[in-house]
């Protein structure tokens, strides 16, 4: 069958109406469906929705809970469940409010939980050092055990220069 | 017109254009599905005034629309032309766009994330286009403060965004390895390294014209210069098998393959209806017909120019009103007429 309005595609979408006992069909394509007035339509099966279709199915729990649907983000009031309707967060304190439920997701889309790409400079410049100290007590980890004491002293230093720098910040 | 499609760039004979597109958001405000229309306009004049109020060159280069100020068919025609969403076009009374004059660059406000930074370029410039977001990037930066996580990293309305924010992709013509059939396994072999194929306007589209946007799929994990790397590395593996299967139709079926693009050639120059289907399947002969040097005398610009000029709202918009499929069918097939008849 093809479409009625543009006569070019098939028609894949049917309605029926009934208004004062008259009865009126229409054969639509889905894109002229979607245009056509008070024809309720909505295939927009997106990226989104998949996304969401996973959040529960993540822990294999026998029994469903559901309680974490009245969880609310505090900041914007975008509740759980309107989350996983929209596929979308509304705002960055989102990000913990759902964190049960939103971390075992991103790393199950994502394969990683960690970035390690770009580091915004200012807003940024505090984790920087921090990741910078993170990174010279491995060193110092290592040199230690190695019995390297000369390069575990130095490392120790920079280590306290780089929190004495760190508190200023703050 | 757009840089895309006024300048040939490396590897022009395969890849059309590369682009780099940067998710970013704006710590206290609401991502923009939950963003009230004033706070929208807030947030756009925070990011309109860092770069036109601000000290950098980009002050001059830059134009700011608010796409609620804009005609519809004007709306639709920057997103023909690649340089905003259609997620963008859908929220206009929210949104709007900063663009750059050779139209390379454009800012989008108030898309699915509060930024997105889009730097688009003519052929194989992935990491030219990097290199520029990043800089636009640091520029916004220094007056917004960015919604970041240290563990996360840049955090973004829809969780498939989160860490870099970064989506590198490249529109490539891959005509011979769909006539050969290969195409199905390649486009199999990318998904399973982690990027994504889709067809050319975007997610959920068609493959029309076997063209292709290759993108990468994961934001998080790697650094940006690594998912750029590779996306790149496996376009240049395309690339190749792509120029392989040319040659292997030249060789074996060089006289069909005259004959069917001299054919498509024909019904470009000379039809007096062309719906937008068969104008991409004829575009895309005519597009290897001119790399492959069997047709002479028409530049791969003017190629790139016709498949924008032929998009509904263009047409429409150069027509000056309104049309009709039908009408448009008809305008279609002149406008390539005489694009085609200048050259020859």
């Amino acid at each position: 069958m093809i479409c009625e309005n543009c006569n070019k595609n098939t028609a894949t979408v049917h309605v029926t109406k009934i208004l004062n006992d008259k009865k009126t069909e229409l054969h639509l394509c889905e894109q002229c469906a979607k245009q056509s007035e008070g024809v309720p339509f909505d295939t927009s099966f997106t990226i989104n929705n998949f996304l969401t279709g996973l959040l529960d199915s993540i822990h294999d729990s026998p029994i469903k809970v559901d309680y974490i649907k009245t969880t609310k983000c505090d900041h914007c009031g975008m509740s759980y469940g309107k989350f996983k309707q929209l596929g979308r967060l509304g705002c960055s304190q989102c990000y913990n409010a759902f964190q049960e439920k939103l971390i075992p997701l991103i790393k199950r889309v994502q394969g990683s939980e960690v970035h390690t790409g770009k580091v915004p400079k200012r807003a940024g410049a505090n984790i920087l050092m921090k990741k910078e100290i993170k990174r010279l007590k491995t060193e110092l980890e290592k040199a230690i055990r190695s019995e390297e004491f000369e390069k575990a002293a130095v490392l120790r230093d920079k280590i306290r220069e780089t929190e004495r720098q760190l508190h200023q910040d703050n | 017109m757009a840089k895309w499609m006024e300048q040939l760039g490396p590897e022009s004979d395969i890849i059309i254009s590369s682009r780099i597109r940067l998710a970013r958001n704006v710590e206290e405000f609401p991502f923009p599905v939950a963003l009230t229309k004033s706070k929208s306009k807030d947030l756009i004049k925070k990011v309109r005034d860092t770069i036109l109020e601000g000290n950098t060159t980009l002050k001059n280069d830059f134009e700011v629309f608010e796409l609620e100020e804009m005609p519809q068919l004007e709306r639709q025609t920057l997103v023909e032309k690649y340089l905003i969403s259609a997620a963008l076009m859908d929220q206009s009374e929210k949104s709007a766009v900063l663009l750059n004059k050779d139209e390379s660059v454009s800012i989008m406000v108030n898309e699915e994330d509060h930024i997105r930074i889009q730097c688009l370029l003519p052929g194989f410039q992935l990491t030219e286009a990097w290199d520029t977001a990043d800089k636009i990037d640091d520029v916004l930066e220094e007056s917004l403060k960015y919604t970041f996580d240290e563990e996360l990293g840049y955090l973004t309305s829809c969780p498939t965004n989160v860490g870099t924010g970064i989506r590198a992709s490249v529109m490539v013509h891959l005509p011979a390895l769909t006539m050969t059939g290969y195409i199905n396994r390649i486009l199999q072999a990318a998904s399973q390294i982690g990027l994504a194929v889709r067809g050319i306007y975007g997610e959920g589209t068609e493959f029309t014209g076997n063209i292709f946007q290759i993108s990468n799929q994961l934001t998080l994990g790697r650094n940006e210069r690594e998912i750029v790397a590779n996306l790149k590395d496996v376009t240049l593996q395309i690339i190749q098998k792509e120029r392989d299967a040319r040659n292997t139709l030249l060789s074996s079926n060089r006289i069909q393959l005259e004959d069917r693009m001299y054919r498509s050639y024909g019904t470009l120059a000379n039809a007096r209806i062309l719906s937008s289907q068969e104008f991409m399947k004829l575009l895309s002969d005519l597009r290897l017909a001119i790399d492959m040097k069997i047709i002479g005398g028409i530049s791969m610009d003017v190629i790139n120019q016709m498949m924008v000029m032929a998009q509904p709202a263009y047409l429409q918009k150069s027509a000056g009103k309104p049309l009709s499929v039908n009408e448009r069918d008809i305008r279609r097939a002149t406008i390539v007429r005489e694009k085609l008849k200048n050259i020859t």
